[in-house]
């Protein structure tokens, strides 16, 4: 581990009323690292992955990029600190009033004041890099099927090159081979801009690909972390169920348990 | 009896809960309304919206509300032989009343849902948080255009409603109830002041902001899915033409008699 991580999280807690989604979440990724947070649904991952931009202030505990504290510095703090993240939604979050090449180049134009005729060549060359052809930039998102708009997503997120990535499910609802590609359009354009990334995702096979270093959620806390190639050999019996979409292990009788307590 | 007032008590604080959050939501928004960047690009689209293509439907209302009002106001005028003054009260109520009061309902019910419905559907589809992870901040740039084009537009939108409204009247008046066309005219303009547009004109400025504040509050605070935005559509519309019809009677009583 580096003497400086790129993200680190200490204590991470947050609640939602009387649910305690986040109890203590304790992370380090280091520069150029891809993680990839796993979990069972309602677990916390996404509210862990927008604690990490401040979409959600966490109730305690601490956020350092570059070993600099990021909660509790302000809304224009953040604001610079954003410029710096880049994040796709599980399903899509394109802005359905805007045409494609306005959704990839939003961030560009709204603090360079790019010319149309720049943003529109910007927003071919980024979309084309993904594998899309260069005219989808007049269409629409709900014009685009989901595949499509997962590569719109990506483009939009990489645009203005961000030192960090982050991944909400990048290829949940997309068929295998299309996951395939939109995984490798992921691990290329880390490599090409060098990017830290914090990705979650239910999709194994996925994870293999794409990550260096995989961290499981387990009621609140990070129960195991992890090299990839270790994921297997954990020796952690929830890990492994997880990993192998078992059906009877103790994450079956944990949400069974909670069952009962709602009930 | 206890639970009664437990309950009263609980609706209270609720009431005054939630009249605290939109007081919160409007100075936050009336703030980004003054403070750059200013997105044009969505005030002018906003206008488009709320002015331009409700035009049609202020005009229809307002034409046969013009229209009725001269045929309902001659009968009862006729009984004690006042039919001379319809022209007048057909301008007066058009201007001070009809006009502001149904074209902020008739707004209210179009532009308020598709606000809530739109703002609602980009909460439940994260298109907002993603407004927020591109550094750009949503009150500033969906909320900020929406109310400063709904404050400006319904009154033009009304002004032209009110010239529609006392045309229908005019039509009745003088094709239906045979009175001269240039008698009704002269009798339409004698009475009128400019203050009689200009109330109507500040009733239409005051309906704009609240028709798009709680289109734009209840889109905002949208609960998760279909059934979320549904909601807050209808309580934007309801929630509006409520406040349409106090502040009506608020803004009449602060100019009365002006």
């Amino acid at each position: 581990m580096p003497a400086t991580a790129k993200i680190e999280l200490q204590g991470v807690a947050k609640s939602f009323g009387d649910n305690a989604v986040l109890k203590d979440i304790n992370l380090q990724v280091a520069a150029g690292e891809s993680l990839v947070v796993i979990g069972t649904s309602g677990c916390g991952k996404s509210v862990t992955l927008k604690c990490l931009n401040g979409l959600i202030t966490p109730d305690r505990g601490s956020i350092k990029i570059d070993g600099v504290e990021i909660l509790g510095g302000g809304r224009a703090a953040l604001e610079d600190l954003r410029r710096r993240f880049g994040m796709t939604f599980q399903f899509g979050a394109l802005f359905d009033s805007l045409p494609i090449w306005e959704n990839v180049t939003f961030r560009l134009r709204q603090q360079q004041k790019l010319s149309k005729a720049k943003a529109r060549d910007i927003a071919a060359a980024t979309v084309t890099d993904l594998g899309l052809a260069p005219h989808v930039i007049d269409q629409y998102p709900a014009e685009l099927s989901g595949g499509m708009q997962k590569r719109v997503a990506l483009a939009r997120a990489i645009a203005d090159k961000p030192e960090i990535l982050l991944f909400d499910e990048p290829t949940s609802g997309l068929d295998p081979i299309t996951g395939g590609v939109i995984d490798r359009l992921i691990i290329d354009a880390v490599q090409r801009l060098g990017a830290t990334t914090v990705t979650i995702s239910h999709d194994m096979a996925s994870v293999r690909r794409i990550a260096d270093k995989v961290a499981m959620v387990h009621n609140g806390v990070i129960l195991w972390c992890g090299d990839v190639k270790q994921m297997d050999n954990s020796g952690v019996a929830e890990v492994h169920q997880f990993v192998h979409g078992l059906a009877e292990g103790p994450l079956t009788q944990t949400a069974a348990s909670k069952q009962d307590g709602q009930g | 009896m206890l639970s009664f007032i437990q309950n009263m008590g609980r609706t209270a604080l609720n009431f005054l809960s939630a009249l605290g959050r939109i007081t919160l939501f409007s100075v936050v928004a009336i703030r980004w309304i003054f403070t750059p960047p200013y997105y044009w690009q969505q005030f002018f689209r906003q206008t488009l919206d709320i002015g331009y293509y409700s035009l049609p439907v202020v005009g229809l209302t307002t034409l046969f509300s013009g229209m009725v009002l001269a045929l309902q106001s001659y009968t009862g005028f006729a009984r004690f032989s006042a039919e001379d003054t319809v022209a007048t009260v057909v301008v007066l109520s058009v201007t001070r009343e009809l006009g502001p009061v149904l074209a902020g309902l008739m707004v209210a019910g179009r532009i308020g849902a598709s606000m809530a419905a739109e703002i609602g559907t980009m909460r439940v589809t994260d298109q907002i948080d993603a407004l927020d992870t591109l550094s750009t901040r949503p009150m500033q740039y969906l909320v900020a255009p929406r109310l400063l084009a709904g404050t400006l537009c319904l009154p033009f939108l009304v002004l032209i409603g009110d010239i529609i409204g006392v045309f229908g009247g005019y039509i009745v008046g003088v094709f239906r109830l045979g009175f001269n066309p240039a008698i009704y005219l002269s009798r339409t303009l004698e009475y009128l002041e400019i203050s009689d547009v200009t109330l109507g004109l500040i009733k239409a400025a005051v309906f704009g902001f609240l028709i798009a504040l709680m289109g734009c509050y209840h889109g905002y605070h949208s609960g998760r899915g279909a059934e979320g935005v549904g909601r807050a559509t209808t309580n934007a519309v309801v929630s509006a033409s409520i406040l349409i019809l106090i502040s009506n009677y608020l803004v009449t009583a602060l100019f009365f008699g002006v």
